[in-house]
């Protein structure tokens, strides 16, 4: 395994990079007319999980995003997936 | 160095590909059965598929000393009409047998409708029939979690089935515990955009399992990359694991799970 240091020497300007854009998509989409929806809801309820103390953010950014209803759908609405449950 | 792609939709991509794949050691490579992009209007268009997974493409593959294995089914996507899955599933007796193909796969859920599960559990049947080893795909994004459990609920159904015989791919951080804690084999997809990066499959390799998992580039005619695998190898190496931990998730293992199909022959 790497030490922190190593894996900071590594990964960090990419991690940089990611963070930056995440932060420039933000500023972007506040520039452009129209209302928010609710992918940008889950989005900004995302955010928070980077800063928690936990081994597991990653997990609990997939599960921020994930549809936790139980039941089966009668038909499929459409094929395709939107990234946050939207229904 | 010499690695397994255990899942490639080939049909969609060059032969370049191909030849970029053997460049990188790709020794062999198994196709799922899978979407075209669009919905095929008949039965009459998965039997020339199944031709093409089961005649053309392991021509295509051997030209560049790649073996080529594939397993059939209608993948979830289009298996949201049962009646149109069912037509596509009684052709699947007529290839079963022949040379190149491992087992049923890959079946799932898409959008985790009551169809789609339906005609899932059928899929299951046909290989506890066979005896043949299954490969599931999991939905995507939000729908993954919950599809993968609705799949564990289903298979659970099953008393005869051989767990160790059954692979679920795409899993990621939040179902890859779900998979693995039941007794299942898991696939890690590397994708550049949606399921894992080459970082976070080494994540999970370190936080959760190298037993029992691979990876693989499920390149397909989307936003993919047939050297995903030796990429991630790279990666790994310059994370400083082991060539024995590296030959392991990309040779070793796929090797051992698919080699429960007779056909499966290096």
């Amino acid at each position: 395994m790497l030490s922190k240091k190593e894996l900071l020497d590594m990964q960090f300007i990419d991690a940089r990079a990611r963070l930056i854009d995440l932060a420039a998509f933000l500023d972007r989409l506040e520039r452009h007319e129209g209302a928010d929806d609710i992918r940008l809801r889950y989005f900004r309820e995302a955010l928070p999980i980077l800063q928690e103390n936990r081994p597991d953010r990653a997990k609990a950014v997939l599960e921020k995003f994930s549809d936790h209803t139980t039941e089966l759908s009668e038909t499929a609405p459409f094929q395709g997936a939107s990234g946050a449950p939207i229904s | 160095m010499s690695y397994i792609e255990p899942h490639a939709h080939m049909v969609s991509r060059t032969t370049d590909d191909y030849e970029r794949l053997a460049i990188a050691g790709c020794e062999a490579l198994c196709e799922p059965a899978f979407w075209a992009g669009f919905d095929r209007s008949s039965a009459d268009g998965f039997y020339d598929y199944f031709r093409q997974l089961t005649e053309y493409e392991p021509k295509r593959a051997a030209r560049y000393g790649i073996k080529h294995f594939c397993w059939l089914c209608i993948n979830p996507k289009e298996a949201d009409d049962p009646g149109f899955a069912r037509e596509v599933m009684a052709l699947i007796p007529e290839f079963i047998g022949r040379d190149n193909v491992l087992g049923i796969g890959e079946i799932g859920l898409n959008k985790n409708t009551r169809s789609e599960l339906k005609i899932f559990e059928e899929h299951v049947q046909i290989a506890l029939d066979y005896d043949l080893p299954v490969l599931i795909h999991t939905p995507h994004l939000e729908d993954k979690l919950k599809g993968t459990k609705l799949i564990l609920d289903s298979l659970a159904t099953f008393s005869k089935l051989d767990r160790s015989k059954v692979i679920i791919d795409h899993v990621e951080e939040h179902t890859v515990a779900h998979v693995l804690d039941a007794g299942y084999w898991a696939g890690m997809t590397l994708y550049p955009e949606s399921k894992c990066t080459p970082n976070r499959a080494i994540d999970i390799l370190e936080v959760y399992s190298s037993e029992n998992i691979w990876m693989n580039s499920a390149c397909d005619w989307g936003v993919s990359d047939p050297m995903a695998v030796p990429k991630c190898a790279l990666e790994m190496k310059r994370r400083k694991h082991t060539p024995e931990m590296i030959r392991k998730v990309t040779y070793d293992n796929p090797a051992k799970f698919l080699s429960q199909s007779p056909r499966f022959k290096l």
